[in-house]
């Protein structure tokens, strides 16, 4: 993985930056240059995703790409955050077998690849099942 | 005044009893459970490690703080499991906490040490004026080679600190402060070794005990304190044992200690483990409580603090997940197999 | 625009072909369709195929496939679009006819996909989702599919047994098929008891790693009513559209708006609508696609593609016979080539020359084909004449 590719991508892997439209409220992640049918991306503005939601659908994958070889098995799934934005991402801390559709759950900063042995590490969110009574932040 | 404004803990999920460890080994569970009064540990799931932990305890710390990233002026982690070996870990929780670009940032190594370095260092920046707030973390991943008796303790946490001379938002003043070192090689890892070495009994007397007991009596001078002014201490726990005995021989009560005294369920997250102590004793502490605080880093080398906490621990102790309630609940732990997995202790072809 | 036809099909046995090279099997089955057209030589060709460069090493694959070919100097363009390559070089082959420019144009596909390890077949495919959002966090296609098949059975009520009846009916029909890769039956017990790859989804769920190539030869009404000798079968219409390639930028998961639209295209310029459709070849790479597609393409309520499945609509002899080749999932998946050969079928069934699975009285056939997890998509409606 050549590092530009995620570094590149640091600000809304690392602080889930993305956009909100100021005449709509559409949000978009990742960010774009030119919102939907406008062809001009004056109207989005810098906005940052919440981290708590729940989760929409997920799966758990037994048979990884290369690159999760050594993850496997490792659950992937979509969560709506709070904002109702959807994203996908690993939901970490569980085996999968008990995870529910509309389960509550809050993103970590994790690490999500690393390059084999002696490449770079990328970073970025994953889901864990949320704790009840513990705030999150 | 120059103190604590917002702190954070962070201890993986996952634990490993040392039983399970034993079993592997044909050791003796609780001839290890005795001698090392320590009955599990946490082990860090595949995808964390010392940054993902600092980040995360970070987070808690700029909640309790109340300010964002952005007004960080210094960034410090203490580490001796970096996931890199050359490219900080701070600049990636730098990133992530979006304390960046204006910001001074540097990984920090001494052994067990180099979490309290971070404090010193921050406390002392925030000080002189040149930062407004300093971010310090000690966390690590710890590394124990398989069979060896380090393995049944090395385990996985990260502490955080914000300091600052902002005195409505200071929770614990530092009142004193006092270092204390020799070259003295109990425990080490040379360069693209996996595991440490340690040179058995010789971490004890000539080592732990003679640095922290170093430490703590010159700041007890310095201060003009007796053990029984402080509320609570923390001493560096690399197992069940040493902390207690070097209370003991300081002339502190278990009362004293136990509040901070992890090791029997967390294991030793070295780095992490006087100020993981630390977050513990925050979370239930009173205004007015004295807290002894004494790290300890082999090769080798104390750093002791004496904190003053304030009337504001009132309102941040409930604001983030506790340091005790992570380490108690909604625990899962793992067989051997799966440590060994996500401890990478598995062999196979690159 | 000129009306346009198929006129010649070809395609090999699919399946693991260890003998042949990917320019091999894409030759034999370009002469099969131009042998079936009565032809030798043709005025351009488009070949549609996901990544030979990440399964063989290969690109600028128009030049090599003409080359081994032998037809010098031939235009040719090979075309991509993942797993629909197929059908966008048969729509592009077709506009190339009705615009009057060319008046015998192949429309091929082909993907040669077990000269890689497993793992890396399964990174090729991977790079039709979205890299940065999808693939980075660990998905997979078969993984992708498992998201939406969750989400179907927790919205309507979508059964495990009905996603295996789907598995259960292709390999029957695929078994009739000495085409296929996989010509024979599986049970229910079967495809339950499988190797489980992306929960919920078992390895009889998922369509195989195939090597394999198709063509057919398209050419102007007036051409084709001069030189060809067997039934003429007209595409009367298509329609093609794309929607976001990261499944979670979608407002559902239970529907493919990009079928949706390419269907809504296709029946409005074939002056068709679905219950007008004799038969379909469908993009069952995976069981929960072809319940997906049937209900998009309007052959069945939203969330009754399940129970229809169950009840054997769609087998042939049913209301509306889908996959009657043995689909993606029986006959194989060679990405590239997935959309040309479900035309072959479509022609096979409307000339009457299905064999075993022939549906009786078949005049017209739709056949929709899918890039990623929906992210493209095109539908051809055909007829014959």
């Amino acid at each position: 993985m050549f590092p530009a590719r995620t570094w590149r991508e640091n600000p809304q892997r690392y602080r889930l930056e993305a956009q909100k439209c100021s005449k709509c409220s559409s949000v978009y992640f990742p960010p774009r240059k030119v919102a939907p049918g406008t062809l001009d991306g004056s109207c989005l503005e810098p906005y940052t995703l919440p981290n708590d939601g729940t989760i929409y659908t997920f799966t758990r994958i037994n048979v990884p790409p290369n690159q999760f070889k050594d993850a496997a098995p490792y659950v992937v799934g979509i969560v709506e955050l709070t904002d109702g934005t959807k994203i996908m991402c690993q939901i970490a801390d569980t085996d999968g077998m008990e995870l529910e559709i509309g389960q509550k759950v809050k993103l970590e900063f994790r690490r999500v690849q690393t390059d084999g042995e002696h490449g770079v590490l990328a970073y970025g969110y994953k889901a864990v099942p949320a704790i009840p009574g513990v705030t999150t932040v | 005044m120059v103190g604590i404004v917002g702190y954070g803990a962070k201890i993986p999920r996952h634990r490993i009893k040392v039983e399970e460890i034993a079993k592997t080994w044909g050791a003796d569970a609780p001839s290890y459970k005795k001698g090392l009064q320590l009955s599990e540990k946490s082990v860090p799931g595949p995808d964390v490690d010392t940054i993902t932990l600092s980040v995360e305890a970070a987070k808690y710390a700029l909640k309790r703080a109340g300010i964002s990233g952005s007004e960080i002026g210094s960034v410090y982690v203490g580490s001796e499991s970096h996931p890199y070996a050359v490219k900080p870990s701070g600049t990636v929780l730098a990133e992530a906490i979006g304390a960046v670009k204006d910001c001074h940032c540097a990984d920090f190594e001494f052994a067990c040490k180099a979490g309290s370095e971070a404090m010193f260092v921050c406390l002392g920046l925030a000080q002189s004026g040149y930062v407004k707030y300093g971010l310090a973390v000690g966390g690590d991943t710890s590394q124990g080679a398989p069979g060896d008796a380090l393995e049944y303790s090395a385990a996985a946490g990260s502490a955080a600190f914000i300091m600052a001379t902002d005195k409505d938002k200071i929770l614990a003043e530092i009142l004193h402060t006092h270092s204390y070192m020799s070259d003295t090689p109990d425990f080490w890892r040379r360069e693209h070794e996996h595991y440490p070495q340690h040179g058995g009994r010789f971490t004890g007397e000539p080592a732990y005990f003679a640095h922290v007991m170093g430490a703590t009596k010159a700041i007890l001078d310095k201060s003009g304190m007796k053990p029984s002014d402080f509320q609570y201490a923390v001493f560096h726990q690399p197992n069940g044992k040493f902390p207690m005995r070097v209370g003991k021989m300081l002339g502190f009560k278990k009362e004293q200690i136990e509040t901070g005294w992890l090791v029997p369920v967390l294991g030793n997250t070295y780095s992490g483990a006087s100020p993981l102590g630390l977050t513990a004793i925050l979370d239930v502490a009173k205004p007015g409580d004295m807290i002894m605080m004494c790290s300890y880093g082999s090769g080798a080398g104390s750093d002791s603090f004496i904190w003053k906490v304030t009337d504001r621990i009132k309102e941040v102790q409930n604001l983030c997940p506790k340091t005790r309630t992570q380490l108690d609940e909604h625990k899962v732990y793992v067989d051997y197999g799966t440590y060994a997995k996500f401890r990478k202790k598995i062999l196979k072809n690159k | 625009m000129r009306e346009v036809a198929i006129i010649g099909v070809g395609m090999g046995k699919w399946g693991e072909i260890w003998n042949d090279s990917l320019r091999d099997i894409y030759v034999e089955a370009a002469v099969l369709a131009l042998k079936d057209a009565g032809i030798d030589k043709v005025d351009s060709m488009y070949v549609g195929s996901m990544t030979p460069g990440l399964f063989v090493g290969q690109e600028h694959l128009g030049s090599l496939l003409a080359d081994y070919l032998g037809i010098k100097n031939l235009p040719c363009t090979r075309v991509e679009s993942a797993c629909a390559s197929g059908g966008v070089a048969l729509k592009s082959a077709f506009l190339e006819v009705a615009s009057g420019y060319s008046d015998l144009v192949i429309a091929g596909g082909v993907e040669k996909m077990t000269d890689c390890s497993g793992d890396d077949a399964t990174y090729a495919l991977a790079t039709a989702a979205d890299q940065e959002y999808e693939v980075f966090h660990g998905a997979t296609f078969p993984g992708l599919y498992a998201m939406m098949a969750r989400r179907h059975m927790f919205e309507y009520g979508t059964t495990r047994e009905q996603l295996a009846y789907v598995a259960v009916k292709n390999h029957k029909n695929g078994a009739k098929n000495p085409k296929a890769q996989y010509p024979f039956e599986v049970t229910l017990e079967g495809v339950m008891s499988s190797v489980m790859v992306a929960d919920p989804l078992r390895i009889l769920d998922c369509s195989p790693i195939t090597d394999g190539a198709a063509c057919v030869v398209l050419a102007d009404l007036e051409t084709a009513k001069r030189i060809c000798k067997k039934p003429i079968v007209k595409i009367l219409g298509f329609g093609h559209a794309t929607d976001t390639i990261a499944l979670h930028a979608r407002e559902s998961l239970t529907r493919l708006d990009a079928t949706i639209v390419a269907a809504e295209r296709a029946y409005k310029m074939a002056g068709k609508k679905p219950s007008d459709i004799d038969f379909a070849e469908v993009h069952d790479c995976f069981t929960i696609a072809e319940i997906i597609v049937s209900e998009d393409l309007g052959f069945f309520e939203k969330g009754k593609g399940g129970p229809a499945v169950e009840a054997g609509e769609t087998q042939i002899g049913g209301k509306i016979p889908i996959n009657t080749s043995g689909g993606l999932k029986s006959k194989g998946h060679p990405v590239g080539a997935t959309g040309i050969a479900q035309a072959i079928e479509i022609v096979s069934q409307l000339r009457g020359e299905a064999g075993d699975r022939q549906v009786k009285g078949a005049k017209v056939g739709l056949a929709q084909n899918m890039g990623g997890s929906g992210g493209s998509c095109t539908v051809h409606i055909m007829e014959v004449v």
